[in-house]
């Protein structure tokens, strides 16, 4: 009778044991986000300083725009790397618009549309050319890498064509046209916060809202999952799909709006290979490659890890080649752990469910 | 006795394999006559299979002896069975079609020494060889993919042969044949069998049985039933043999009575991109409350029809749901609104979504019934509606949220079936619903669909297990090579009229 309660006190501590664990795997990108905050505390004076947090999550904004936007993407088993050069374009749309306008030859004019026109136009062709991805995805059977690989050269190639490589300069407008207001976008504060912060966070907002409340959602999920279920079970396979690829589109589109007015300047290079720090991000916040897993809290949380990992590195002086090198042995370590919670997490359920 | 014995080439005595919970065999005799085509026959789990595996050396006895040409054997693994001459031709091809002939037969064991170059002339003489044994026109170095499927079938059999087979197991080697390819393949095994090979024959065509066989052997349940010379018997012996006579069960209670149709299906055809015709010209009905079960062999056309049904196959025909005319092009989540769902055969690659939670496995397909201000999931519907449904199906589950990879299979289909009931469908597909899940398993989809037809749900199910499809269907159509070749009412159903229904036309 003793014998027994003590194997199943044992018991019970191994799994407790064992369920702690899971929940620190559960939770590492917090832990690890906090590590990483005490280290640079430690070792950076005035690191957390308000002025320096406010510019570090400044930083932070651009690549949880594109993170956010690809989220859904990696959750569908899709990757979308042509989101870095959306960013150049879409910066380069907006900076035409303010600086020639829409010019119509035949009428010798040119129309400078407002602000208010120019945001919405940029998101728009953001998000057509996110959907173009998508199309060309589900209709024509090209893989996702390769898809998205094209159409990256394509759209910087298009960027450097609009500007043939210079720069657009002086984006703040004139105010004869009525075109002023863009540097706003970026310079702005509500309550003491840049308008990027803000935008960051209802962004994550309305993200997480659509991956847990709605069909769109939990469709999303379900491809990743099981295409071949899916489409059984009643999921408009494609057409989620091409959403999937046009919301990515249209976050990248904003990132490339915000990062054009904070310069006030537009230049075709901009975004090279923030696709792979979106990537990175999503990876460090849980979301599997292999689809069908992820959430949107954590894709915020990896753009936070990845951010202060770059700025507090600067901060303390480390060249730039270990920052390279401490970046990708951060990443590597996130999907091993990964790797390792959803074995723990099987076992646990099954342990669970007899 | 002793001349009888030099005829049979493998004498298999006594054996069992236990596995937790099941008996696959019990003390089975079993006897492999040389140079002739042995046929084994029996119903869907009565064991022949694992007879197989054990004689190829994929599984282990757990007791019994094997004896090879009188001399007692164990198989350790497939390589240890070739090695003593006993190959295995399985029904899913293992062959890859970006390899030639003469790589795909040499794949695994290749003719190659040390740091040497592949010795390809050789491989390509072997092949060449088998390819002459086996009366076929067929170049070493044409690429797998460019070859029919009966040829690939036959491929299969020259790897067995490449290791000098003595004894060629076939499990099912026509199921996706067409007549002449069938035709080819008898050939062949005539050659062989004139060549002094042995052959064991699996197959559920009982027509081909009688062409091609020479000795039969029935098991029942995992045991022995009866041996005979084919010569001596006809069909309606070997079904007799094979069900035996006990009463099937029943899970339907007398006086039902069943409503309007509520699926209307006229002149179905589905003609795939090779130019074979999967679904020929099917009309047929189920009306509101009855349950109709599809009867047929692997191939018969039934998992395509019901694709047909839920719109997942470029079709041609008529379809009514519940009243509705449904367009050939409406697709499927249009198609489930109108009150149509199906449980698909493959669980695992069509039903489930593995790493998902029981809840949202459950839910997806009717997302749309709970939504608020049409537009965001109702949460607290949503887990009644899961919290009831896993009542009423009596699913053991510890939590919602659970993986539904961390359930057992019969429970893991309840979920699917659940799912489909959220949409309140009015026809409900089930597509070999008690495929790989347990005896007691069965019995609860089976009364589990008793209750659904009482709620004046139509059911229609496939299966290919003709005690199955005795037990719960009010009517039960025969399909065979994507042909209707039977509709009739259970009260007048036997189970040879079923069985030969089944092979017309083959």
């Amino acid at each position: 009778m003793k014998t027994s309660q003590n194997t199943a006190s044992q018991q019970s501590s191994v799994f407790s044991g064992e369920s702690l664990l899971l929940l620190a795997l559960k939770m590492r990108t917090f832990i690890a986000l906090f590590l990483i905050l005490a280290f640079f505390t430690f070792m950076v004076p005035g690191f957390l300083a308000a002025s320096s947090v406010v510019i570090m999550v400044k930083h932070i904004a651009i690549n949880a725009f594109l993170a956010l936007g690809i989220t859904f993407v990696i959750i569908t088993a899709g990757i979308d790397l042509s989101i870095g050069a959306i960013l150049g374009f879409c910066g380069m749309v907006a900076g035409w618009l303010i600086t020639k306008g829409i010019v119509l030859p035949m009428f010798g004019i040119a129309i400078f549309p407002s602000v208010w026109l120019i945001v919405p136009m940029v998101l728009v062709i953001g998000g057509l050319i996110g959907a173009v991805n998508g199309i060309l995805i589900t209709r024509y059977n090209v893989a996702p890498f390769i898809c998205t690989l094209g159409t990256m050269y394509i759209v910087r190639g298009a960027a450097m064509l609009l500007s043939g490589g210079e720069t657009f300069t002086g984006l703040s407008g004139n105010e004869q046209l009525g075109n002023t207001g863009f540097e706003l976008i970026g310079s702005a504060k509500l309550l003491g916060l840049p308008y990027a912060i803000w935008m960051m966070f209802i962004l994550a907002g309305v993200i997480a809202y659509i991956a847990k409340r709605t069909q769109f959602g939990r469709h999303v999920f379900a491809i990743g999952d099981n295409e071949h279920s899916a489409e059984l079970s009643g999921v408009k396979v494609r057409s989620v799909k091409v959403w999937v690829y046009t919301i990515s589109g249209l976050c990248a589109a904003l990132a490339g709006i915000v990062v054009s007015s904070q310069l006030v300047a537009s230049h075709p290079a901009t975004g090279v290979a923030f696709e792979m720090n979106a990537i990175a991000a999503v990876v460090l916040g849980g979301t599997s490659l292999a689809g069908g897993r992820g959430t949107i809290m954590g894709t915020l949380i990896g753009a936070f890890v990845i951010g202060i990992l770059a700025d507090g590195l600067v901060m303390m002086g480390v060249s730039e080649f270990w920052q390279m090198v401490i970046k990708g042995v951060v990443i590597i370590l996130a999907v091993i752990i990964d790797q390792k919670q959803s074995r723990l997490q099987h076992k646990a359920a099954i342990v669970q469910q007899k | 006795m002793s001349q009888a014995n030099a005829d049979v080439v493998i004498r298999a005595e006594k054996i069992s394999m236990i596995y937790p919970g099941t008996i696959a065999l019990n003390e089975v005799d079993y006897r492999v006559y040389r140079g002739k085509v042995n046929v084994i026959i029996g119903e869907n789990g009565a064991g022949k299979s694992t007879l197989m595996k054990i004689l190829a050396g994929v599984q282990q006895p757990s007791k019994g002896t094997i004896y090879l040409n009188d001399e007692a054997v164990s198989f350790q693994n497939t390589r240890d069975a070739a090695a003593k001459g006993v190959g295995m031709v399985h029904q899913e091809l293992n062959l890859f079609g970006n390899l030639t002939v003469a790589e795909n037969i040499f794949l695994g064991r290749e003719k190659q020494h040390g740091l040497m170059p592949l010795d390809t002339a050789e491989q390509h003489r072997v092949t060449a060889e088998l390819m002459a044994r086996l009366d076929q026109d067929i170049s070493p170095t044409e690429l797998l993919s460019n070859l029919k499927v009966g040829q690939q079938q036959l491929i299969e059999i020259a790897k067995a042969l490449a290791d000098e087979a003595d004894v060629l197991i076939l499990d099912e080697p026509t199921s996706a044949l067409s007549k002449t390819e069938v035709e080819l393949l008898f050939k062949v095994i005539r050659d062989l069998t004139a060549q002094g090979v042995s052959i064991i024959y699996i197959s559920h065509r009982l027509e081909e049985l009688m062409a091609i066989g020479d000795h039969i052997t029935i098991l029942r349940d995992g045991n022995f039933q009866s041996e005979a010379e084919v010569k001596d018997i006809d069909v309606p012996w070997i079904v007799r043999e094979m069900l035996g006579s006990d009463p099937v069960s029943n899970f339907l209670k007398p006086g039902r009575e069943f409503g309007k149709p509520v699926l209307d299906v006229k002149n179905i055809k589905l003609i795939n991109e090779m130019g074979h015709t999967l679904v020929d010209d099917v009309s047929m009905d189920v009306k509101s409350g009855e349950i109709v079960g599809i009867y047929g062999l692997m191939g018969a056309g039934r998992t395509e029809l019901m694709e047909c049904l839920l719109g997942l196959q470029d079709y041609s025909g008529e379809v009514e749901i519940a009243g509705h005319k449904v367009p050939a092009k409406m697709d499927t989540s249009d198609r489930i609104r109108y009150g149509i769902c199906l449980v698909p055969e493959d669980r695992k690659k069509n039903g489930i979504f593995p790493i998902s939670s029981v809840s949202n496995n459950m839910t997806i397909s009717s997302l749309w019934r709970r939504l608020k201000h049409r537009f965001s999931i109702d949460e607290k519907a949503e887990a009644e509606a899961v919290t009831s449904a896993i009542g009423d199906l009596s699913i053991k589950v510890s939590s919602p949220d659970i993986e539904i990879r961390a359930l057992s299979g019969g429970n893991q289909q309840k979920v699917v079936i659940g799912r489909t009931l959220l949409t309140s469908p009015k026809v409900l597909l089930l597509d070999e619903p008690t495929r790989g899940i347990d005896i007691g398993a069965k019995g609860d989809v089976f009364k589990m669909m008793v209750k659904l037809s009482e709620q004046g749900i139509g059911v229609l199910f496939s299966t290919s297990d003709l005690k199955e499809i005795m037990a719960v269907s009010d009517r039960i159509l025969v399909m065979s090579g994507g042909k209707l070749t039977a509709n009739i009412a259970r009260s007048e159903a036997t189970e040879s009229a079923l069985v030969s229904a089944s092979a017309q036309g083959l």
